[in-house]
């Protein structure tokens, strides 16, 4: 666990990053910076290269420009850790495992069913007691809800402690109690650890209501600031609204 | 192995282990059997039950492939063909222009026929029909040998490979997004799994091989709710309907492969009537 979490000064510089697909341009020399404690909306319409934004920065994908943690000694980190909840996940229902096998994963090299160690265990535990999962360690993954499951998948993003959350429209299609309860889960996150958080979302309520910083792109970024002023932006009104009046 | 011969005497008195063939033919499914069990959840969970098919089907090929270039030892021929084919399939499917089952029938076909084609050559294919419906009561001590460093290798390369292959199965971005080399570790899986299929082929057969890797592992999803007796209940299911189908086949007289994929396909049904809801 980093000691250099929790101070609010720590930031991510997102810089210059750019991809290109063959004679497409993607995203150019998109800059930012995500400080520690705050959650940082990205906005933007369908193709504007939030996703792809996303994938730059868990550097999945070829991309120009840097990614760097700065603590706030001015200790510049290349390599951070990364958790990562993704968009509603499509996978095999039927399939046999368990929470606690799913949260086991991260933890240790041997096969998860052959899990032991006391204090893995207690540290799943723990992880998903704070999402409120708790009781849902032995049932199959599959048998979960959509909030379950999204809860249970930033519980696991959550090890090791990242420097940088991303969440890429972690609630979509899932019903309004169940997206309550994922914010609330957010919203203590970042009281109690700091990390930044950074989020792409197409529900504008959400974003005015949780993120502290909104980024709105489209291929770079067009404006940036707290919800009000970017929702207030003419970029923003070009964005969203262009050819309505 | 003289040592275990007699072991198994004095544990199995009975008439049917007093034949040489039958002792071996239990000890090679002793290896067989928890091989199967345990490659066919990781097989199952990727959904591989159609490549494994394929797989089995292209031994043909390899067999052809061993006559043609004069190989003495067909098994050398077959386990490098069985590896080409497993990686060449995953990734054109991984390219993803067609769907996987697609690709797959196409290959699978090919390689059946192309076998045939080299094989029936001359009319000589009736000395090659052993690999269609396989004798495990004609196995040899140096089959169970190898057989067995298999076993061991595998369980080694699994016990590394299962965590990551697990994340994998469940959802590949999110593998990925974790650092996982996704294609790495299929490869790797597809060539462990073309390996076992390849070398136990001639004990069980052309036919039959898929039954053996998928049925177990698909029992053991009915009932089962985590990693833990999903891997238990498969190798369990594989072993007692292999030890059990190998024995009634000695005694109704019947094909030895058949006996256990019946007695596999019946312990299916039963499981699946109490499926988790």
């Amino acid at each position: 666990m980093s000691s250099q979490n929790g101070c609010g000064l720590c930031k991510i510089s997102v810089k210059d990053v750019g991809v290109k697909k063959g004679k497409d341009v993607l995203l150019s020399s998109v800059s930012f910076d995500l400080f520690c404690g705050q959650l940082t909306a990205l906005i933007g319409v369908n193709g504007a290269g939030k996703t792809t934004l996303l994938k730059s920065i868990l550097n999945e994908i070829k991309h120009d420009g840097t990614v760097t943690f700065e603590s706030h000694h001015g200790e510049k980190i290349e390599n951070i850790t990364i958790g990562y909840v993704p968009q509603h996940l499509d996978f095999d229902r039927s399939a046999p495992v368990s929470v606690e096998d799913f949260m086991m994963i991260g933890r240790t090299n041997l096969p998860v069913c052959f899990k032991k160690d006391k204090k893995q265990l207690k540290s799943i535990d723990e992880a998903l007691d704070m999402v409120g999962c708790l009781h849902l360690k032995n049932k199959t993954l599959g048998f979960l809800s959509g909030g379950e499951i999204q809860r249970v998948m930033l519980a696991s993003a959550l090890y090791p402690l990242p420097e940088l959350l991303i969440l890429d429209e972690p609630v979509s299609g899932v019903d309004l109690k169940g997206s309550e309860k994922f914010y609330e889960v957010i919203a203590d996150l970042k009281k109690n650890y700091h990390i930044a958080i950074a989020m792409v979302s197409h529900d504008l309520g959400i974003v005015k209501e949780y993120a502290d910083n909104v980024i709105l792109i489209n291929k770079s970024v067009l404006r940036s600031g707290n919800a009000e002023e970017v929702f207030a932006s003419a970029e923003f009104k070009e964005s969203f609204f262009h050819g309505l009046d | 192995m003289t040592y275990i011969y007699n072991l198994l005497d004095l544990l199995l008195p009975f008439s049917w282990a007093d034949y040489g063939f039958m002792k071996n033919a239990l000890l090679a499914m002793l290896i067989i059997a928890p091989l199967m069990g345990i490659l066919g959840t990781m097989a199952v969970n990727n959904k591989m039950a159609f490549f494994s098919d394929a797989l089995g089907h292209s031994a043909l090929t390899g067999v052809a492939l061993g006559v043609l270039l004069g190989i003495k030892n067909e098994i050398i021929s077959l386990v490098a063909f069985g590896v080409l084919l497993a990686l060449i399939i995953t990734r054109v499917k991984n390219k993803g222009s067609a769907s996987s089952d697609t690709v797959i029938s196409v290959f699978s076909s090919t390689a059946v026929a192309l076998g045939l084609l080299v094989l029936s050559y001359g009319g000589g294919f009736s000395k090659y029909s052993a690999y269609l419906v396989g004798d495990i009561l004609s196995v040899t001590k140096g089959e169970i040998l190898c057989l067995s460093l298999t076993l061991v290798a595998v369980l080694i390369i699994w016990s590394l490979i299962y965590n990551k292959l697990l994340l994998i199965s469940i959802n590949r971005e999110l593998a990925a997004s974790r650092g996982i080399k996704t294609v790495l570790y299929e490869n790797i899986f597809v060539i462990v799994v073309a390996v076992v299929v390849m070398l136990s082929i001639k004990s069980v057969g052309i036919l039959l091989i898929n039954s053996l890797l998928i049925l177990p592992a698909a029992t053991a999803r009915n009932i089962s709710k985590n990693s833990r007796s999903y891997l238990s209940v498969s190798v369990l299911t594989s072993l007692i309907c292999g030890v059990g189908g190998l024995i009634t086949s000695f005694y109704t007289d019947t094909s030895a492969g058949a006996t256990i994929v019946m007695a596999l396909a019946v312990v299916f049904f039963v499981t699946y009537l109490f499926r988790k809801k």
